[in-house]
């Protein structure tokens, strides 16, 4: 057994055990719900890295399917009596249909362009959501959100348990990414993101590359988004708003962009150190912007980046010893 | 849909806006056989490869492999109909390693899609492998082999364009196009170079058309040479006979002239 497959169970292994016993450790619910939001939000942000890291095209509409994803599933489980755990795959379905039609529009463009463009359809589902009142509520948003239904024994009711639902929904997105991103579908993504004219020159059909990276972009969001609705039992407008594309952005620049860790790293970092800070709740970008800028001055590949080589630094030490 | 394929092209034209950058040209590329295509700067010859290669649809006249009418399809859709390309300045995936750059010329040779990825399928697997492979034979091929693992970043001019020409035969072309390849190496690795060039015509199989500045190695190298001076085709032959041709000497010496 080489010493990276031991580094690979160490990496792996150690975050989760201690995810498993973060509820009890802490036995604290106001810490418990900062994580399920954490892992909820973390797993869009693992969205909006399979667009930017890994076809590196930024999403400016991320939150808009994050929104669209939440409010699916509130509105199919709360007004029209629709078990979660069908809503979940419904608003999934739904939102990647959406994003791969928004998608056949919005990848005409590349880039800058592709920002700005998705940005005005960020803008625009956020209208639509607040324009639209007899089915979302408008801008007082929709409350009354049942729980998750439980499945067989497993009922998620409790703090904990839907903390333990959050969990597994995001071990199963870092999976799908992972798997993903260590295939030849994998390699065909970051062809395009490295050089798309030298993708397109060996046979890949870079425009279907970028779209099937937007589809499954949003369909994480929706999924963040959904379980989002349930576990909070209500939803606004907010939620689904420019500025929230804007914080999982800074997330996910400040764990590291095209990383595996990057995200849930950012996420739960910058989640926990607002939390902590809310008294200077008026002062988010004023702490945010300095440290966004130190992490890309000094740690350009984010902070799971830097982890990452002192994490190597560290155990190739041990194992020469 | 292996062997060599013939490419011609048939009064093809390339304008932009005023420009015309491809200028009414008629050539035949022949099969297995290493067509040079020379000119002074300008003249058009990347404007040529990227019309052919579909990086452009042309404005004017119609490409052919193996008289099948690829004019105007994407480059992905000519590059699986067997035409392959290397770029002027040579290009790779930049951070990755050698054969993570060339296992991407075979994924026009895979079918596994995103559910093969998370399911670990029998046959992603099996296509992993596969390309994995193929790819090492591919540097193998062009000598290039001991390089695999080490990141094309930190690898020197001349096995960057021995690992271009390897990402390129690894899509199985029937035609491979070559922009400059020897440009910007020493004559010694140049020779070398041209050795590779001339055992993908004959040990391979594939037709090649090059476009290169370096005389001795078109002579060396070319069966047949045609020269673009301002987008049009001035000159056509057996190497010998271009060498001598006033018009050709007239294109080059003008171009020097103006410079
Ligand atoms: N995309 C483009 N838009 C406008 N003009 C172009 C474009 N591509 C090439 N040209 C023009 O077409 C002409 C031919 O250029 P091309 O690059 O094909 O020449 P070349 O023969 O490859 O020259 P060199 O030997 O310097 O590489 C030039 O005048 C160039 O400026
Ligand atoms: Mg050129």
């Amino acid at each position: 057994m080489g010493s990276a497959h031991v580094r690979r169970a160490v990496a792996l292994g150690v975050p989760l055990v201690l995810a498993i016993l973060f509820p009890l450790l802490v036995n604290n619910p106001y810490l418990v719900s900062v994580a399920v939001s954490a892992y909820v939000t973390a797993i869009a942000v693992y969205g909006l890295n399979v667009m930017l890291g890994y076809t590196g095209q930024l999403s400016l509409a991320h939150a808009g399917f994050y929104g669209i994803g939440g409010y699916t599933v509130g509105i199919l489980t709360s007004d029209y009596g629709f078990s979660f755990w069908l809503a979940l795959p419904i608003a999934l379905a739904f939102t990647s249909l959406l994003g791969h039609l928004i998608g056949l529009a919005a990848l005409r463009t590349r880039h800058d362009y592709f920002a700005i463009f998705t940005l005005a359809v960020g803008v625009m589902i956020v209208i639509v959501i607040e324009r639209w009142e007899s089915l979302t509520g408008g801008t007082d948003g929709l409350i009354g959100i049942p729980a998750p239904g439980s499945i067989g024994p497993l009922s998620f009711t409790s703090l904990n348990s839907q903390y333990y639902l959050a969990l597994a929904f995001l071990v199963f997105t870092i999976y799908v990414v992972w798997s993903l991103m260590h295939s030849l579908v994998g390699r065909t993504f970051l062809a395009v993101r490295n050089s798309e004219e030298l993708a397109r020159a060996v046979g890949i059909d870079a425009g279907r590359t970028h779209q099937l990276s937007f589809v499954i972009s949003a369909a994480l969001a929706a999924l963040g988004g959904g379980l989002y609705a349930a576990f909070s039992g209500s939803i606004g407008p907010d939620v689904g708003d420019v500025p929230m594309t804007f914080n999982m952005l800074v997330y996910l620049m400040i764990g590291g962009v095209a990383s595996l860790p990057g995200p849930l790293v950012g996420t739960i970092l910058i989640m926990g150190l607002m939390q902590a800070l809310q008294a200077f709740q008026e002062y988010t970008l004023m702490i945010l912007g300095p440290i966004l800028i130190l992490v890309v001055v000094f740690f350009p590949g984010g902070l799971a980046g830097q982890g990452k080589v002192l994490f190597e630094r560290l155990t190739r030490r041990e194992a020469d010893q | 849909m292996s062997g060599a394929a013939t490419l011609r092209v048939e009064q093809l034209g390339m304008s932009f806006g005023g420009l015309k950058a491809v200028d009414q040209v008629d050539l035949e590329v022949p099969a297995g056989k290493i067509t040079a295509i020379i000119g002074p700067n300008g003249a058009g010859k990347t404007t040529f490869f990227n019309v052919v290669a579909g990086f452009y649809a042309p404005t004017a006249g119609r490409v052919l492999i193996d008289d099948e009418d690829v004019s105007g399809l994407p480059p992905h859709k000519v590059a699986r109909l067997g035409v392959a390309r290397t770029f002027q300045t040579t290009q790779l995936f930049p951070a990755a390693s050698v054969l993570d750059n060339v296992i991407v010329g075979r994924r026009l040779h895979t079918r596994s899609n995103v559910f093969d990825a998370v399911l670990r399928s029998r046959r992603h697997r099996r296509e992993e492998a596969e390309s994995r492979e193929n790819a090492l034979e591919a540097l193998e091929f062009t000598g290039a082999r001991d390089l695999a693992d080490v990141l094309v970043a930190n690898i020197s001019q001349e096995a960057r364009k021995r690992v271009a020409v390897a990402l390129a035969l690894a899509t199985e072309p029937r035609v491979l196009l070559l922009d400059e390849p020897a440009a910007g190496i020493n004559p010694h690795e140049t020779e070398g170079l041209t050795a590779l060039i001339r055992s993908v015509a004959v040990e391979r199989g594939v037709t090649v058309c090059l476009v290169e500045h370096k005389m001795r190695m078109v002579m060396d190298l070319a069966d047949h040479v045609a020269v673009l001076n301002y987008g049009k085709k001035i000159a056509e032959g057996p190497p010998a006979k271009i060498r001598s041709d006033p018009k050709v000497i007239d294109a080059y010496l003008g171009a020097d002239h103006d410079a």
